[in-house]
């Protein structure tokens, strides 16, 4: 018998209610529950950073998460960081401008922690921009084209604000 | 890749956990899941039960016992990196953590998973060593504190009973004026360290070393304070000539040999980053005046 869980999530400010098996992972319960499939896998073990979402508000490899552990939770994926009306984020537009992408596999991953550290760090240097990006990997850009899309970003969400 | 089947339990309280641990058979405790995750995704790891430790009240948490810092064993790895107690008390520590996994694995992982896992490279239990702390560990029989120098048995194998957990770690704090550096060197920033150093030092007003700590970690089952660095360093005029001379102790280490490094290379770099880690320890000492 497998062993299974009744749990509500908050996936981008909706509430879901689904009966999961507690082997299951995030990654897997947003992809094939919630057909949210812009949460990408890559390694499946923590290393590139392809799944990356954030929980409770701060990134998380939701390969490395269990769904049951999002139970009462609230978590944010790469569907959830444009405005609702569908206006890319700053940090979206960004990427678009600079080419911050080429094949896209590594972008969901890429975007949600920039999004979480230019909340953190508005003013962020190149060097502290590469430090965060070590937890993403990206076999096409050879990230410089990333690295240009989140100063562009950090920049205008600083004379936004 | 899918975990094998397994049963999930989440207690909220130590007792819970302790009375689980207890009667179930084949359990393996979660905590962060930066290792233990991935272990269960490759089925390396194929337990019966998951004692999940996230939902237990009183496990995290960093607070100035007297002349130590406590730190519960479900503190997340980047609360420690970013506290300002830390950063104030314990910097080695800070800098340890800069070097383990990316931010985000250390959103979810845990100084108390680190300890566990005993991972040979790892920086947690090398810090640990490297500041003679004290672990609690909780199980049937009660609470009892184990000197880091006898918490690791051997590779990744830490000296709790299948039905004890890690309650927290207590790091007796260096005094003020101390220098410190943790020194790595890994194939890419963020990668196990191939071999890394703790180096704690505190130098007295006419400039002799007064006391020393000189931890390595990646070089053989479990971190290993070099004894013989310490000594050397002790009352001699800090600097260079006895950096070098402590240095080479750390090099004469019986290094491992695996298929990321032969052991000739593993001396080599303990010995390199020994020196430079002291170094750099000595540039951030503030003399008392």
């Amino acid at each position: 018998m497998a062993d299974k869980r009744k749990i509500t999530v908050t996936v981008n400010g909706e509430r879901y209610q689904r009966e999961v098996e507690t082997r299951m992972t995030l990654a897997d319960f947003l992809r094939h529950e919630l057909l949210l499939t812009g949460t990408h896998l890559g390694c499946e073990h923590g290393v590139c950073g392809a799944c990356t979402v954030l929980l409770n508000g701060r990134t998380a490899r939701a390969c490395l998460t269990l769904a049951v552990q999002a139970d009462g939770r609230s978590v944010t994926t790469v569907e959830g960081l444009a405005a609702p009306g569908g206006d890319l984020s700053p940090l979206q537009q960004a990427f678009w401008e600079t080419h911050g992408l080429q094949c896209g596999f590594c972008t969901p991953g890429m975007l949600v922690t920039l999004t979480e550290f230019l909340n953190e760090n508005p003013a962020p240097t190149e060097a502290e921009v590469r430090e965060v990006l070590t937890g993403n990997l990206c076999r096409c850009t050879g990230y410089q084209s990333i690295v240009d899309a989140a100063l562009l970003a950090a920049e205008r969400m600083r004379t936004r604000a | 890749m899918k975990p094998a089947p397994f049963t999930y339990h989440n207690p909220k309280t130590i007792p819970e956990v302790v009375a689980l641990l207890g009667k179930l058979d084949n359990a393996k405790v979660l905590a962060g899941g930066q290792s233990l995750m991935a272990m269960l995704n490759m089925r390396y790891a194929m337990p019966d039960n998951v004692v999940d430790l996230n939902d237990v009240d009183g496990l995290a948490g960093i607070e100035l016992r007297g002349d130590a810092l406590y730190i519960g064993a479900m503190t997340r790895q980047r609360d420690i990196e970013i506290s300002p107690v830390v950063k104030t008390h314990c910097p080695l520590l800070v800098e340890a953590l800069t070097n383990v996994g990316h931010r985000q694995t250390r959103n979810r992982g845990t100084i108390g998973g680190s300890l566990c896992q005993l991972d040979p490279s790892a920086e947690l239990p090398t810090v640990a060593m490297a500041m003679d702390a004290t672990i609690s560990v909780q199980g049937k029989q009660g609470r009892r504190e184990l000197a880091m120098a006898d918490f690791p048995v051997t590779f990744m194998t830490p000296a709790i009973e299948s039905d004890e957990i890690v309650t927290g770690v207590l790091l007796p704090l260096w005094p003020k004026g101390h220098g410190h550096a943790f020194v790595e060197f890994a194939r890419r920033h963020g990668d196990f360290a191939v071999v890394g150093v703790a180096a704690l030092l505190v130098v007295d007003a006419s400039g002799r070393v007064s006391r020393a700590s000189v931890t390595l970690c990646g070089v053989g089952a479990r971190p290993i304070r070099v004894a013989e660095a310490e000594k050397c360093l002790l009352g001699a005029a800090a600097g260079p000539h006895a950096f070098r001379a402590a240095a080479v102790h750390a090099g004469a280490i019986d290094a491992m040999d695996d298929v990321h490094a032969s052991k000739s290379y593993r001396q080599q770099l303990a010995a390199t980053l020994a020196e430079r880690a002291l170094a750099t320890a000595l540039e951030r000492t503030v003399p008392k005046t």
